[in-house]
């Protein structure tokens, strides 16, 4: 039995809107004034705003405290979890807790490995003990479980189900290639109502990779938001293509942020193209947009990408 | 095998400062394999020890073994005879047959001399990659014989995360595979891809260590 679920999020894609979510980093501290400032920034731009789960294994505000203050605030999270630092039975106690505070929107992911900790300036907690009891696709079954099954994954019954609207990451272009729209599958069979993708630049390579998940029948189990990281420099750009997994960007784009006298505006230029292009894309229903360390520039970039709400049908 | 490596010297040192007359203990199984508890590193070990310490100003008598097997009681008692001449063991088996030795000489405090790391195999002259993990719930038969548990950093069961590096190493080290690429690519030379869709529900972890201390009870062999 399908639980009915209602989040902004969730309405925008069903009604066949355009749909937009942002990021918020919670804190490394327990003040939660930079996160206010943070949402006040970005706040009404949105259906909903990731919070991240200790991302690069790196000690922050809990992503459920930092959810439940944002929605105080008028902005719907999508709260972030990951297989990393719990196992099935913190998962969904915080997951019944985050449901009773009335967090609704849930992404799971397996977490970045507590090596990368260590990998930036901070020293991190290389040397704790990670806990992979289940992966993100088990979690994805166990949040579906909760809600669709009125039961846990050990097979007791929950006495209400929780309604949660279940999201997945994608990286598109990751290796193998082959297997991964085969993964995108196995994440939308496990539950997953919506996908947030790894950065996209290649947006040929991303379509062709949409197209055969939509000749699977996937693009109209799940709605597919291809992700958008804002670029500000040639140099961020190489450094993707080059280290981060699953990213590729074209040579030409680099060059065009070299060449550019104000590579800032540029990339503000590059991101609106891009969400236009893959706005074109069949089976793609929205975008997860991110400008690191810089979301200042979000309002700006929105409205010249014609995302502002009124623009997105 | 079970690998172990040997413990950082002043490690070693310092667990011995005190101690007059030491047996150091090897295992001519898994540890001699790997290089760090064998007869051979017992013999290098023992002088490495010795000057350590006199050169901290301390005389030490460190006398040598290398049993069989050490995780055997019938090998451990060949130690009976030169227990009571010393005042401390060293051993550098691995932690089984470091437990054998320290509950077989209960009076004597006993030292690790290496850390028992993993169950794995020497994948190349003086290279010993992971390969289980003993999760008493094995699913090489669904992953074409590679073993996610051990050599995925993360032990998924559903494939790999998004950090599949662009080569197709690991996302937490630069030199070792993703496994899952390579049990993709294994699926895919036999045309059986498709046998990886279906999503492996949660583990049973309970007959690992995570289900209590593993006792194995065979009635048939009492
Ligand atoms: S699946 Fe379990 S038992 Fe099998 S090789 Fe891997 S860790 Fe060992
Ligand atoms: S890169 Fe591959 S082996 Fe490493 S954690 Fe991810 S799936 Fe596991």
């Amino acid at each position: 039995m399908k639980t009915p679920v209602q989040t902004q999020l969730q309405q925008a894609i069903a009604a066949g809107r355009f749909a937009l979510t942002l990021e918020i980093g919670p804190p490394q501290s327990p003040n939660p004034e930079p996160l206010r400032q943070k949402a006040a920034l970005i706040k009404g731009l949105a259906d909903g705003y990731n919070v991240t789960d200790n991302q690069t294994a790196v000690v922050r505000m809990s992503s459920i405290a930092a959810s439940k203050i944002i929605l105080d605030l008028g902005l719907e999270p999508v709260m972030q979890m990951v297989c990393r630092d719990r196992n099935r039975i913190a998962m969904q106690s915080d997951l019944l807790g985050a449901s009773a505070l009335g967090l609704k929107n849930v992404l799971a992911l397996s977490g970045d490995h507590q090596k990368a900790s260590a990998a930036g300036k901070l020293q991190g907690h290389p040397g704790a003990k990670n806990v992979y009891d289940i992966d993100s696709i088990q979690l994805i079954a166990t949040i579906k479980g909760l809600r669709d099954d009125g039961r846990q994954e050990g097979g007791d019954p929950i006495a209400e189900p929780a309604p949660f609207f279940i999201g997945a990451a994608w990286t598109p272009l990751g290796t193998p290639r082959n297997f991964r729209v085969l993964r995108l599958a196995k994440k939308i069979a496990a539950g997953a109502d919506f996908v947030q993708t790894q950065a996209v630049y290649d947006v040929p390579a991303f379509a062709a990779q949409v197209q055969k998940a939509r000749d699977m029948g996937l693009t109209d189990k799940a709605a597919i938001l291809a992700g958008i990281i804002v670029p500000r420099s040639a140099g961020m750009l190489s450094y993707m293509d080059r280290q981060v997994p699953g990213v590729e960007v074209p040579a030409e784009l680099i060059a065009r942020l070299k060449q550019a006298k104000d590579p800032k505006a540029e990339g503000i230029k590059v991101t609106v193209e891009l969400i236009q292009a893959v706005r074109e894309i069949p089976g793609v229903k929205g975008v997860h947009l991110q400008a690191i360390e810089a979301e200042e520039l979000l309002p700006e970039i929105v409205k010249a990408a014609g995302l502002s709400p009124q623009d997105r049908g | 095998m079970i690998v172990a490596e040997w413990k950082p010297i002043p490690e070693l040192l310092a667990s011995l400062k005190g101690h007059k007359n030491v047996l150091l203990v090897g295992c001519a199984t898994c540890v001699a394999e790997c290089a760090a508890g064998g007869e051979r590193e017992v013999l290098t070990l023992a002088p490495v020890l010795k000057m350590g310490l006199k050169d901290q100003g301390q005389e030490v008598n460190i006398i040598t073994r290398t049993l069989e097997r050490q995780c055997e009681p019938e090998f451990v008692e060949e130690l009976s005879e030169i227990a009571p001449q010393v005042d401390a063991i060293m051993s550098i088996a691995c932690g089984i047959g470091m437990q054998l030795v320290a509950e077989r000489f209960i009076d004597l405090p006993l030292y690790p001399g290496v850390n028992t790391t993993s169950l794995a195999i020497r994948e190349q002259a003086g290279l010993w990659t992971a390969r289980c993990a003993a999760c008493g719930d094995c699913m090489l038969g669904e992953t074409f014989g590679l073993c996610p548990v051990a050599r995925c950093a993360k032990s998924l069961m559903n494939g790999p995360c998004g950090g599949t590096r662009k080569d197709g190493k690991c996302e937490v080290d630069e030199n070792t595979e993703c496994i899952w690429r390579l049990i993709v690519e294994r699926a895919e030379a036999k045309g059986r891809l498709e046998d990886l869709v279906k999503v492996r529900p949660s583990k049973n972890w309970s007959n690992s260590g995570h289900g209590g201390p593993k006792r194995m009870l065979r009635e048939d062999l009492r």
